[in-house]
């Protein structure tokens, strides 16, 4: 006989040392356990750790790896980012609908299979994708997903998924024993920075013959600025963490990328851990943490072991642990802290309150996370390209680093480029390149537009060809999605609204609510019924969320309608109907009508055709 | 010329905003002088008789019937007015969009605790008009030219509207008219 859900319940939090801030992994490892955190686990877990249910509940309801209700065996995720969908997401997921007999929110009555979509899973460009339980399954082609089913259907026994449903391994570490992925890097140009190889402790060793404060100054010297997207100096952050007041300093490592259409850190998580963890390491040394954190997307959980694995590695070899590379009274070790699916959680201060165990409900800023951040004490929240960047600058220098790129965005930015073109992938380039040049280097043909920096970055179009990719021009986290001329740009900008209503956490009304008016408006001028007054409601709406929305998600939620309001004004135009049109609404009586005719079995009296 | 002709409706209201024009008090009799009533349930007019200046719409849609009579007043108003929180956002009707149509008719009329139904059927009488899948604001419906917001709008703010409109002006309306708390 099985353990009873409350024996269960209560080894997992004393793992956890019954500690309430670690209540995001009790609640995932419930979940992994028990198969959901329903209403009994809850009173189990509240009553552990001495907290209120509502703390639970709000948790559990929060995140979408997170489930209240028991969920089938085999979980079915498909991505339905843009890119995903131009190369048939909708497809594969009707396939998969009629193979299991269910709709995509669904599970199928025996609870083996359940079927819902993902926001996105960071295989743009290995597209349609679907990640199965753990395991991603790229490059669905027509038929693949249905045998896949097939195969699981004829199986009682459903453990070991990447053994059933996967044929080859990608290239490099994806092939590693602990990963066995079939995610391809699909690394199209390495540059000297990011993807270039390096020995263990390289950078680690210089930075400790250097005083933290030299370190600071080594990183001011090169200019380096958050690759995250925001662009803040990493010297900077860290010298305010260092001045702050505090009996404890963390660094936390944001490997939480979830802006669509991004994946670059997925490659570096593979390709290149011990540059990060060198970085980490570094940026502790430099701002006094004894404490590193990698929150890691729950997508990614399947990188997990080959990352404790590259610690524990780090840990033999002296460069984690007490005494750092022999260096008297440093101490430094990592942690990995999972997320459990929530893209707002790669917000700095959302970041910190899921790490807390928390809701990844963004917080009011000031105080900074760098006076007042993780559990309250000092935190520098970097990512995990500039952390890479960090350890490269220490082993070679920074001047050596602020001769790449052009003068405000130093060194180089990977980008990860998906959509119409024939070589999407992973490429390091120098900042300053211009778009032409990525269309050149990426083998997009004629494309019409481009998507620079994901949902939250800018739709720009041929006007903007010339321009270059850096701080102070086109700004990217990373992500790129190239389109091509038979692409509509509106239906594009209405699914990342979508994506922003369905990812807005719900905590200030002008996002929560707005977004999803302006999606209404927008899908009203989609389905030929705008009029001109339109526009301008979608332009002074959207400045408005902008503009009283509390974090980055709302402050750049509105930028698909606005930005291609911009560039395809006349995308808009064209479907806009004439302005004495006043019979014209949009409101369609018939489907308002029908559920009430079907009810009452009767017709309309009041419009009879 | 006559004097500008006024129609009034509540579509799916509480005829709250009715009242509200009532309590224009003795300035009624002014308005009188000032427009001819077409179409309103202050005089008990069934029909529009007309082309009229002035549509008030108090209420949103919330079946069949609203909708055929807005549509009425859009045809033949100049200038159409959404009077009240109803009209402008659906208003207290609309709480009912947050649940489907076909779970408030089971409530209703089949599982709610104090209903007595023993047929078990949902009454489909042509005089009940046909309800919408939910309630809509009038703008959504037809084109509207004005907003007249509260809940309901003052007799100050209603008396202040009209006044301004027939007079050709622009309308200023003091904050304390517009503020609801």
């Amino acid at each position: 006989m099985g353990a009873t859900r409350e024996e269960v319940v209560k080894v997992i939090c004393q793992d956890y040392g019954n500690d309430r801030s670690r209540l995001l992994d009790i609640a995932r490892d419930v979940r992994e356990q028990l198969g959901c955190v329903d209403s009994p686990a809850v009173d189990c877990i509240a009553e552990v750790l001495s907290i209120p249910r509502v703390e639970i509940e709000s948790l559990v309801s929060f995140y979408s790896f997170l489930y209240s209700e028991p969920q089938g065996q085999v979980q079915i995720r498909i991505c339905n980012d843009v890119p995903d969908m131009m190369k048939g997401a909708d497809r594969i997921a009707s396939e998969l609908e009629e193979e299991l007999g269910i709709q995509v929110g669904e599970t199928t009555p025996d609870g083996k299979f359940s079927l819902e979509y993902a926001s996105c899973i960071g295989l743009s460009d290995q597209a349609p994708s679907a990640l199965v339980n753990d395991l991603m399954v790229p490059r669905l082609g027509a038929g693949t997903a249905r045998r896949g089913v097939q195969i699981l259907k004829e199986r009682g026994e459903l453990k070991e998924l990447d053994k059933l449903l996967i044929r080859d391994y990608g290239d490099g570490n994806n092939a590693h024993d602990l990963v066995r992925s079939a995610c391809s890097n699909n690394i199209r140009k390495a540059g000297e920075v990011i993807l270039a190889e390096m020995r263990r402790g390289a950078g680690l060793e210089k930075a400790l013959a250097m005083s933290p404060v030299e370190v600071i100054r080594e990183i001011k010297t090169s200019r380096l600025r958050g690759r995250g997207g925001a662009g803040f100096p990493t010297g900077m952050k860290w010298e305010f963490t260092r001045a702050a007041d505090g009996d404890r300093r963390y660094l936390v490592c944001n490997a939480d990328e979830g802006e669509p259409g991004t994946f670059k850190d997925r490659v570096i998580l593979t390709e290149r851990p011990d540059l990060l963890f060198e970085g980490m390491t570094i940026g502790g040394y430099a701002i006094g943490a004894e404490d590193g954190l990698v929150y890691l997307r729950a997508e990614y959980a399947y990188l997990r072991e080959f990352l404790e694995h590259a610690l524990a590695k780090r840990r033999e070899l002296g460069l984690l642990g007490e005494n750092v590379c022999g260096k008297e009274g440093f101490h430094f070790d990592i942690r990995i802290q999972m997320g459990a699916g929530a893209y707002i959680c790669g917000e700095e201060t959302a970041l910190i309150s899921s790490c807390e165990g928390l809701r990844g409900d963004p917080k009011n800023r000031p105080p900074f996370p760098a006076q007042h951040g993780y559990l309250g004490k000092p935190t520098s929240v970097n990512n995990v390209e500039t952390l890479c960047c960090v350890a490269r600058i220490l082993q070679r220098g920074s001047g050596w680093f602020s001769a790449i790129g052009s003068p405000g965005s130093t060194g180089t930015k990977l980008l990860s480029i998906s959509g119409d073109c024939m070589r999407p992938g992973v490429y390091e380039v120098p900042f300053g390149i211009r778009l032409s040049e990525v269309f050149a280097m990426c083998d997009a043909q004629d494309p019409m537009a481009a998507q620079v920096g994901g949902p939250s970055g800018k739709m720009v179009g041929e006007a903007d060809f010339d321009r270059t990719i850096c701080f102070d021009d086109l700004a990217t986290g990373g992500s790129l999605m190239v389109f091509g001329r038979d692409r509509d740009v509106l239906e594009i900008a209405s699914q990342f609204m979508q994506f922003f209503v369905h990812e807005s956490c719900g905590y200030c009304t002008p996002c929560r609510v707005g977004n999803v008016l302006l999606k209404e408006r927008l899908d009203k001028i989609l389905g030929g019924h705008g009029q001109p007054t339109d526009l301008e409601y979608l332009q002074r709406l959207g400045e408005s969320i902008k503009m009283a929305s509390r974090c980055g998600l709302g402050q750049t939620s509105p930028n698909p309608v606005l930005s291609t309001l911009e560039s395809f004004r006349s995308a808009y135009e064209e479907r806009i109907r004439d302005a004495d049109d006043v019979e014209e609404s949009g409101f369609d009586l018939q489907s308002a009508l029908s559920t009430a005719q079907t009810l009452t079995g009767r017709k309309s009296v009041h419009f009879e055709d | 010329m006559g004097k500008p002709r006024v129609a009034t409706t509540s579509l799916c209201g509480c005829f709250g905003c009715h009242m509200s024009l009532l309590d224009i008090d003795e300035r009624i009799l002014s308005l009188v002088e000032l427009v001819d009533f077409d179409r309103s349930p202050i005089n008990d007019i069934k029909e529009l008789s007309g082309p009229v200046d002035i549509g008030l719409v108090e209420g949103g849609c919330a079946n069949e019937e609203n909708v055929k009579v807005l549509q009425e007043f859009r045809e033949h108003c100049r200038v159409l007015i959404s009077v009240g929180d109803c009209a402008i956002n659906g208003g207290i009707p609309a709480m009912r969009n947050m649940v489907p149509l076909r779970e408030c008719f089971r409530e209703a009329f089949l599982d709610g605790p104090t209903v007595v139904n023993p047929a078990g059927k949902i009454p489909d009488d042509e005089e009940i008009p046909l309800l919408l899948d939910r309630v809509y604001p009038c703008h959504e419906v037809v084109k509207v030219e004005y907003h007249l917001p509260g809940c309901p709008p003052s007799a100050d703010t209603l008396w202040e509207a009209l006044n301004a409109l027939l007079e050709g002006r622009s309308l200023e309306l003091p904050y304390e008219l517009i503020k609801y708390d």
